[in-house]
């Protein structure tokens, strides 16, 4: 077997094996087995990062095996691996993070009461995630996809006691299916308009095809990738689909770190970055126009939470939306370039999160409290002393999330604004606008939002001094993994062997650029793109500072100085009803219950009632009724005609025949005599007569 | 007088006398001398036509007279045990009143 192969394998692999002991030994291992899974994830992590190395060197991954699955006839699917440089990359992504998040849970689920399920989970969860990476195909990467779909449902509901994790747990998985169906059925359309499903034999089928952008079969590509992208929706919680995003929060804190933040939520953009040759230009409109909207709306609702988690949460669907935006509009490198320093700063702040949530629970815990919520940031305030390492590590965090110069969130950030940019150039309608106008916005108001977190949670007064004074920063196990975390916000460890924090271009652009992902798009051709990128550069440097600078003023007026006061503002913006709108998170949950759920229900309720009342009662019983009935009429007849008049006729007549003849028989011997001599004399007649 | 038919008129009268005493009698022993009655016009039957019949050599008809005689004696010595009995068992001697058997 190909050592590619195999490393690929043992990194798919290894994870499900720590999944399997957990589930199957976790109890007689105990607490301290769970080492077993921190160690083969790392094991994941250094399998990874070695092939990251050959690749960053210049050795450029194409190694593509694969096995027959099943046949029937003509028709067949392979099971197989696709192992190109971003392969790698996301390889390593999603082992950095998830080592991370192991780590950092051995302390902070520690004493839990499903402790070793919740890393037999993690360990699931880490094997699906690395199998849609590795995946060849639609079909294959379909299955892991819905495997990620499970391992999330689980992780969310792990406090399944709580019956909002329970119900937040079936709102992610059921929000999912909603996608997968769409995705599904592109994926039978992409097979039906290429006989393919794996991603080489659609990158083949659409080259040929290419020449003259996917001649003769627009209409049916635009409609497989738009449904494929449907799938993406969902699991990357996009407008309309991004609903269950923050329900999830009521999952533990590593696990949202893990997988609403960094991993789960991006395989979504990680298969619009690898369908994106495949895509129409139409196609490709709707991919950028829901990722603009879902942009805006994340960020706009994050500015009114108080929920700690849930502010990260809709930064994180704002962000994803920022990524699925720039798919596109074309610039598929900077979706990718985002979705990887997003998941290391994004990881970094829920794992802060975590932290603080974590050490004010304790805090909570020793002063007998129960009630105040842990995660409401009006409950915090002034923690900056008591968890410095927490809040520089969470400044580092904020500072990349918000496009801050000398952090990783800049670059990427640049460079997808630079990409609306270019497209905004290149279109020349008043709608090809709204494009920037929508990334700088977002990025405007993210700088905002985060912001007034970072004040709310640790600068200002403390609310409750007694529990303040009990706070002190979480063990080291907790801390090691954020200084890793933010570390990686620095943007060198995505350019080298370049150091200029301004300047995008590095080895991860070098990996990730690959000509062939732009096949079919001539329209956008690669070097056409390239040079308008480049050429909005400068621009898109200039405004993004300039948004985050006035953003995070902003926010500073409002929660550090107080120029400002929030509740004033809020006040004066209920009267149009804009809080509420942003508070209520757009009323979404409450749109589908009045438009989805509560017809549904008086659906299934009429449904259920014209079964029970109509089918059941009145049609089916009416067979029982009728026979019944009929019964009934025939047993009449039997009785009444044939019973009492027929056989009983019989009877009758004979008794009656009986009673006549009866009268003979008086028993007086004198009658018979009388009757002997009438005869006798009757046949003495008869004789003489003749 | 002395003609077959003035024998076989006074055996009319005996017999519808002796039918009349069976038929309208309720009391056994009237019954039974009824009986007797119907035996002797029957007698009277058999030695008018031996005479008038012209065999007066054998005289069948004398001999079936005895027997006759001899059986009606015997019938009337069970028949009236019968009635006997019939008493002993019913306090009564009318037939009528002997209809246990009747369905």
């Amino acid at each position: 077997m190909d050592p590619r192969t195999q490393y690929a394998l043992a990194i798919l692999l290894l994870p499900l094996a720590s999944f399997v002991l957990q589930i199957f030994f976790g109890r007689r291992l105990g607490p301290r087995g769970v080492w077993i899974s921190v160690m083969a994830v790392f094991t994941t992590l250094i399998l990874a990062f070695s092939m990251l190395l050959t690749v960053a060197l210049g050795t450029p991954m194409e190694h593509h095996p694969e096995v027959m699955w099943f046949s029937l006839g003509d028709f067949y699917v392979t099971l197989g691996l696709q192992l190109d440089n971003l392969t790698v990359v996301m390889l390593t992504v999603v082992a950095l993070i998830s080592a991370t998040v192991h780590l950092y849970s051995v302390a902070y689920m520690r004493g839990d009461v499903r402790y070793t399920r919740y890393f037999g989970y993690l360990g699931l969860f880490t094997f699906s995630m690395n199998g849609i990476v590795v995946a060849h195909s639609l079909i294959m990467m379909y299955v892991f996809w819905e495997l990620v779909g499970l391992s999330s449902y689980l992780l969310i509901g792990h406090w399944f006691e709580k019956d909002a994790a329970a119900s937040a747990g079936k709102k992610a998985f059921l929000t999912n299916r909603v996608g997968d169906i769409g995705m599904f059925i592109g994926i039978m359309l992409f097979w039906l308009a290429t006989g393919s499903f794996t991603f080489q034999g659609l990158l083949e089928a659409v080259d040929v095809e290419g020449l003259n952008l996917f001649a003769g079969q627009a209409t049916l590509l635009t409609a497989a990738g738009i449904l494929v992208f449907i799938g993406a929706m969902g699991k990357s919680a996009q407008f309309p689909l991004h609903i269950w995003l923050p329900d999830a929060m009521e999952g533990p804190t590593p696990v949202s770190a893990l997988i609403h933040a960094a991993t789960m939520v991006v395989a979504g953009v990680y298969l619009m970055v690898r369908m994106f040759p495949m895509l129409t230009p139409d196609a490709l409109l709707f991919v950028g126009a829901i990722g603009a909207i879902t942009a805006m709306l994340g960020a706009l609702i994050a500015i009114t939470q108080f929920d700690i988690k849930r502010v990260l949460a809709y930064s994180t669907v704002s962000q994803l939306g920022y990524m699925i935006m720039a798919v596109g509009v074309g610039a598929q490198q900077a979706a990718f370039f985002h979705l990887a320093t997003h998941a290391m700063f994004k990881g970094l702040l829920f794992l802060c999160a975590g932290s603080v949530i974590h050490a004010i629970h304790q805090a909570l815990h020793e002063e007998g409290d129960h009630t105040t919520d842990a995660q409401d940031m009006r409950n915090m305030g002034g923690l900056w002393r008591k968890l410095p390492l927490t809040y520089i590590t969470m400044i580092v965090g904020t500072l990349a999330l918000s496009g801050v110069p000398l952090f990783s969130g800049f670059l990427s950030k640049d460079a997808i604004l630079a990409g609306t940019l270019a497209f905004a150039r290149d279109h020349q309608q008043w709608w090809a606008v709204l494009f920037p106008v929508a990334g700088f916005g977002a990025a405007a108001i993210t700088a905002f939002y985060m912001f007034r977190l970072i004040f709310m949670t640790f600068h200002g007064e403390p609310t409750d001094s007694k529990v303040h004074s009990r706070i002190k920063e979480p063990p080291a196990l907790m801390t090691v993994p954020l200084i890793g975390l933010a570390l990686l916000c620095l943007p060198l460890f995505f350019t080298l062997p370049q150091v200029d924090p301004f300047r995008g271009e590095g080895w991860l652009a070098e990996v990730v650029y690959q000509e062939e992902n732009l096949t079919g798009h001539e329209e956008l051709g690669a070097e056409h793109l390239e040079h308008g990128i480049h050429e909005a550069h400068g621009t898109a440097v200039a405004l993004s500072l300039s948004v985050a600078g006035l953003g995070i003023l902003l926010s500073a007026m409002f929660y550090f100085f107080g120029w400002l006061d929030p509740k004033e503002w809020a006040e004066r913006l209920r009267r149009p009803g804009l809080y509420q709108l942003s508070f209520y998170k757009f009323y979404f949950d409450e749109i589908y219950a009045a438009l989805i759920y509560r017809p549904f229900l008086w659906l299934t309720d009429a449904i259920a009632w014209f079964d029970w009342e109509i089918w059941d009662q009145w049609f089916i019983d009416s067979w029982g009724r009728n026979t019944v009935r009929a019964g009934n009429a025939s047993g009449w007849v039997d009785y009444n005609w044939l019973d009492q008049i027929v056989i009983d006729g019989i009877g009758r007549m004979t008794r009656g025949a009986g009673a006549v003849g009866r009268r003979l028989q008086t028993g007086r011997i004198q009658n018979y005599l009388m009757w002997a001599l009438a005869g006798g004399a009757a046949a003495f007649f008869l004789v003489s007569s003749i | 007088m002395d003609s077959l038919q003035s024998y076989l008129f006074l055996s009319i009268i005996l017999f519808c006398f002796g039918l009349y005493g069976v038929m309208t009698r309720r009391n056994g022993v009237a019954v039974l001398m009824g009986i007797e009655l119907i035996l002797n016009s029957a007698n009277l039957n058999f030695v008018a036509f031996n005479r008038f019949g012209g065999l007066t050599e054998t005289l069948p008809g004398h001999v079936f007279a005895l027997f006759v005689i001899v059986m009606a004696a015997s019938e009337a010595a069970v028949a009236l045990a019968i009635i006997i009995n019939l008493y002993k068992t019913l306090q009564t001697v009318n037939v009528d009143e002997a209809n246990e058997m009747k369905g």
